[in-house]
């Protein structure tokens, strides 16, 4: 990435910096001496602040593109499960997501406002934004925690343990997910020695039906569908409300849950997890950016560091933008 | 670089922008705004519609902070490009990934066992793939 501002580091006097300025004469003062915050290797701060805006620029552009990756799979994945998708987004908890997003707003109004603070020599103004901006980045991720946590809890996740009766013993996971595994076309399936989970479902129902079963029929090959498995009976109790989000653990109980419904939940952490990283990384930058403001970097003749930082913040929010409704509100 | 659209009477870099506190709040205030509206919208069936409804808030909003918290709108032309193009070629990848992804469509498993196995036994008669049906499903 291009690098920013050198300052303190550049030379008081380098080569011959008397050839054409494409962007004017700043950077040097009347006597001709350099200024501390220019690079030798710029002609001016004006060829210096754009080269770093660009860099950035383009750094940005491959996080878009990095990112139009998984939004490609996410629009095959609902272009071919559309069911999936309007079902499972319910097991999705719009308050949060809306909290989350409103959060991300806010942190991304004041990272605009630390800008503007350091253009413009307010240190302290600077020093506090930048401080609100990291504590939106820790509120968010403490909130997608609480979501992440609660989904993992009932086994709401990717792959063959979303088919995995959620709440058993940690123990018995680890078998159930190795009983569960799609099972190649043609293999016959048999549970042999139920897992303790399974007990109270086997007294009620046939083994057909016990919750191991299901999973291996209704694999990602969805083989089972095509093998006219009919889809196991609801207890005896009624099915839980799709949008009962208060208990979604019981998803496999749910006779309407559609097949490859995992699928949703694969893209969802995919996207999210990876724009979970991203506001990591950013908390990082923040507080950088921090420990440099309180040392007194930054003025209105050096903030390209505040600047650019800001400009990653601001793609942050700007997917977040876009996975919000593409993952929570879909009707 | 030349700006002339500014008499706040602060202090001004030689470099940038500074965007006035008036912008940076009113999109922060807009941004919330679209988002209860775009909340809101979700629970309005309107049918085929509630998606591109959402994916156009959410590129006004996109807009907003890209022109005034990213300074795009006082920004050198060409970085806009290049968010622009970044945009355009994800655009462009989805188009030629839904495009690709229909050709393979009746040779995959979806819930409609005769139909692939039809195509299969149309395609390539006798391959091992296309005995799947027999020797999975048979004894249903």
């Amino acid at each position: 990435m291009t690098q920013i501002a050198h300052d303190h580091k550049a030379p008081a006097h380098g080569h011959d910096h008397g050839h054409s300025h494409a962007h004017g004469s700043h950077g040097h003062d009347a006597h001709g001496h350099h200024d501390p915050n220019l690079a030798h290797h710029f002609d001016s701060l004006a060829q210096q602040f754009d080269s770093a805006k660009l860099g950035i620029w383009l750094f940005l552009a491959t996080e878009v593109l990095f990112f139009g990756g998984l939004f490609v799979a996410y629009a095959i994945l609902r272009m071919r499960f559309p069911e999936v998708f309007s079902y499972a987004s319910h097991y999705l908890d719009t308050i949060m997501g809306g909290i989350n997003t409103c959060v991300l707003i806010i942190s991304s109004l004041t990272m605009a406002l630390a800008v503007r603070y350091a253009q413009t020599d307010n240190r302290k103004g600077l020093i506090t934004c930048l401080v609100l901006t990291f504590l939106g980045a820790v509120g968010f991720l403490v909130i997608k925690y609480f979501e992440y946590s609660h989904k993992f809890h009932d086994n709401l996740v990717w792959g063959p343990k979303f088919y995995v009766p959620p709440h058993s013993a940690e123990g018995d996971l680890e078998a159930a997910v190795l009983k569960t595994a799609p099972a190649a076309p043609g293999t016959a399936i048999t549970v042999e020695n139920p897992a303790p989970w399974q007990v109270p479902d086997l007294a009620k129902k046939p083994a057909v039906d016990a919750s191991a079963v299901k999973a291996a029929s209704q694999g990602p090959s969805g083989v089972a569908r095509a093998n006219g498995t009919p889809a196991p009976a609801p207890a005896a109790e009624p099915a839980p409300d799709a949008k009962d989000q208060a208990h979604p653990g019981t998803h496999l109980e749910d006779a309407s849950m559609p097949p490859n419904t995992h699928l949703f939940f694969a893209i969802y952490y995919a996207m999210t997890g990876l724009h979970g990283i991203h506001v990591v990384a950013g908390m990082g930058i923040l507080a950088w950016l921090t420990w440099r403001a309180v040392r007194g970097d930054f003025s209105s003749k050096n903030f390209t560091a505040v600047d650019t930082g800001g400009l990653y913040w601001h793609i942050v929010d700007l997917i977040w933008i876009f996975l919000f409704p593409l993952f929570y509100l879909i009707h | 670089m030349a700006h002339h659209s500014h008499a706040e009477g602060e202090v001004h870099p030689e470099v940038g922008h500074v965007v006035p506190v008036r912008y940076l709040v009113g999109a922060g205030l807009a941004l919330i705004v679209l988002t209860a509206i775009t909340v809101a919208s979700h629970s309005v069936d309107m049918g085929e519609a509630n998606l591109p409804v959402a994916l156009a808030i959410a590129m006004v909003k996109a807009t907003i902070v890209a022109l005034i918290f990213m300074h795009l709108r006082w920004d050198r032309p060409f970085n806009l490009l290049v968010l622009v193009a970044s945009a355009l070629f994800v655009l462009l990848m989805l188009a030629f990934a839904g495009m690709d992804v229909h050709q393979y469509e009746p040779t995959i498993f979806n819930g409609n066992p005769t139909q692939v196995e039809q195509t299969l036994q149309a395609n390539a008669p006798g391959a091992p793939v296309a005995q799947v049906k027999s020797t999975n499903g048979g004894g249903t």
